[in-house]
């Protein structure tokens, strides 16, 4: 398969003029007797793809059919009906699929985000198994690292951890790639996974505490960043008491709101604790009031409605959301 | 910006088959039924459906059904369960879903279903959330939900939620405004939003809005005209739609419009095409919009349309 990899369609012999395929009746595409609007395709994508409409029909499974799936892919990555061909061929032909892996390689990188091209990558990987997990990582940190948010190279990832293992230095390729970009979401949430799932951390409570140092380091570096905020609240999943209890998660706020800029998500994590029966002392109440920029009227005296009042004049994008908490906080005493 | 170029649109939708060239038509091939559903709801959308030769439509889709029930993407291409849904969707538009041998489609897929409720695209196997959500709604449309187990299903999609309050395409997936649209709009259509932390959700929602009004689908990520219509239409399915600037998100897709040639980009001056331009309309039309027809925000359907399958009327 390697002899065609880089080869463009337009830069081969046209099928039509191979002696190896003279055999072969090409099938064009039936668009019906009145096509809807009759589809203009390029003629060598038309010749590919009725070459390939012969050999599908005629189910012949040999190393020419492989080889045409491969200029087939090469014209269009996304069909779908060409890979689950070829992976009837592959079957058939008991390819190595080692080979096939380099190969996927090769088309995924100019095609990082196409399904079948996962999808097909994951049926290889089920056949190989565990031998195949520490490759799976590597390509898919490969492809992260030319896109660190694409979806499916993570869920591709998710799974070869589930399925194959792999989990040993997880939480470290989550660190390094938050140190590239502290803001990447998808890195939180693969640090979330890992932590919740990996069978050698031992759970959300054991590794609380480190996570919870990390993530407050995170934010005070950068406050207006949404994911380390709703990371941190994870880390007390099932567990609110110890939330609105533990003192760094308070200081954070209380931090943050000294500091008098990117505040949104300080302020909003205050209202959730306020709301969850947190009992802020002065330094929180002086902290809010020294936002509060209108001096036409007085904050309220409630210390959840005065930050509900401070987040409708901060995020006017969002102040229908910030009036609606705070019309459901409890009439207060 | 201006206004919505109604007529520039529904000429663009109609010209992009015929275009020599194109790079959208090459590439579209193996999904022209979604291309199909795109365009053809973004006219009825636009109020212009007449335009359309429903009989030629409905018989290139009888084309595409396979003997298993399910339908490809074109003439020639294997079934899928994104295709069937986009299938029973344009034969619904065109009120022409009394072709279908309903129990033949609905049984394709019944039979995607898995043991833990899941629901697989193909005979492949993929398994993702947006499948989930093309089976429900596929089979809402067929009257016939009563025949998966819809327990497992809705417990499946809930397995798929996370910290933040949004969904993923399988458990410990990150949260992604497209994924978020598929199982609320599942949600939905089974009766299960009560399910849901609407205000964490809706938060999470809402923060999607970025400066220049338009939405992203993940934070930190570039707005884009497509999540105008997922992420509004999941805010709208949980009742705080008023969380976000609406008037900014309009100005935003009006944007996005080549206004000579037609069509909605992904974000202004980009290339546009039909996924967008429908999605762009989808989302106007949710936005009340002056102009165009009422589009339900779980079925992505004009709303008429469903009131003729589910009311009779």
């Amino acid at each position: 398969m390697d002899s065609g990899e880089d080869l463009r369609p337009e830069e081969i012999v046209p099928l039509s003029q191979r002696p190896e395929w003279s055999d072969v009746v090409p099938v064009p595409q039936d668009d019906g007797p009145n096509p809807v609007v009759p589809i203009a395709y390029k003629p060598e994508f038309e010749e590919t793809m009725n070459y390939f409409r012969a050999i599908y029909l005629s189910d012949e499974r040999s190393p020419r059919a492989l080889q045409l799936t491969h200029l087939a892919i090469l014209v269009n990555p996304g069909n779908y009906t060409v890979w689950h061909f070829r992976r009837l061929v592959l079957e058939a032909l008991n390819t190595d699929l080692y080979e096939e892996l380099d190969y996927v390689e090769g088309i995924a990188k100019k095609n990082t985000k196409n399904y079948q091209i996962w999808h097909h990558r994951r049926w290889i990987a089920k056949k190989l198994g565990t031998d195949a997990t520490a490759k799976e990582l590597q390509f898919t940190k490969k492809i992260l690292s030319l896109d660190a948010k694409n979806y499916n190279a993570w869920s591709h990832r998710q799974w070869v951890l589930q399925a194959l293992g792999g989990w040993e230095d997880e939480l470290d390729f989550c660190g390094q790639l938050l140190k590239d970009d502290v803001f990447n979401n998808s890195a939180w949430n693969q640090r979330y996974f890992v932590i919740t799932r990996s069978p050698l951390l031992g759970g959300l409570k054991v590794v609380r505490e480190s996570e919870v140092k990390y993530t407050v380091e995170a934010i005070l570096a950068n406050p207006e960043n949404e994911s380390p905020w709703r990371y941190l609240r994870g880390l007390y999943k099932g567990d609110t008491q110890s939330w609105i209890n533990d003192h760094l998660v308070s200081f954070v706020c209380l931090k943050v709101l000294n500091v008098k800029t990117n505040h949104v998500f300080a302020l909003s994590m205050l209202l959730d604790l306020l709301r969850h029966g947190f009992q802020a002392n002065q330094e929180f109440r002086d902290a809010v009031d020294a936002l509060w920029i209108s001096n036409s009227e007085p904050l309220e005296t409630d210390l959840a409605k005065a930050v509900c009042s401070v987040l409708e004049s901060l995020d006017p994008m969002r102040v229908n959301y910030w009036t609606s908490r705070k019309s459901k906080l409890p009439v207060s005493a | 910006m201006g206004e919505l170029a109604v007529d520039n649109h529904v000429e663009y939708i109609l010209s992009v088959r015929k275009r020599k060239d194109s790079f959208e038509s090459l590439v579209m091939e193996h999904l022209t039924m979604s291309g199909a559903y795109w365009g053809l709801t973004c006219i009825d959308l636009l109020g212009k459906l007449d335009v359309v030769d429903s009989e030629e439509v409905t018989e290139w889709i009888m084309q595409c059904q396979h003997e298993s029930g399910g339908f490809a993407g074109n003439i020639g291409h294997d079934p899928h369960v994104l295709y069937t849904l986009s299938a029973v969707q344009v034969l619904a538009l065109l009120n022409k879903l009394n072709v279908l041998d309903i129990d033949k489609v609905s049984n394709y897929v019944v039979g995607l279903q898995n043991e833990d409720g899941s629901f697989s695209g193909d005979m492949w196997g993929e398994i993702d959330t947006r499948f989930s959500y093309v089976a429900i709604c596929c089979l809402s449309l067929l009257h016939r939900l009563d025949k998966i187990n819809v327990e497992k299903a809705v417990n499946y999609i809930l397995s798929c939620k996370n910290v933040d309050g949004g969904f993923g395409c399988s458990p410990g997936g990150e949260s992604h405004a497209g994924q978020i649209f598929c199982s609320l709009a599942a949600l939905a259509i089974t009766g299960s939003l009560h399910l849901v932390d609407k205000d964490l959700l809706g938060w999470w929602l809402c923060e999607r809005q970025v400066k220049s009004g338009g939405l992203n689908g993940r934070p930190e990520k570039l707005p884009d005209v497509c999540y105008s219509w997922w992420v509004l239409s999941s805010l709208t399915m949980i009742d705080r739609v008023h969380w976000i600037n609406k008037e900014k998100l309009v100005k935003f897709i009006l944007n996005c419009q080549d206004k000579e040639n037609g069509g909605i980009s992904d974000r202004p001056d980009d290339a546009v095409d039909v996924f967008h331009t429908f999605f762009g309309i989808a989302g106007l039309a949710l936005l009340e919009y002056p102009g165009l027809k009422a589009v339900d925000p779980a079925y992505a359907m004009p709303v008429d349309v469903l009131n003729r399958i589910f009311f009779g009327k």
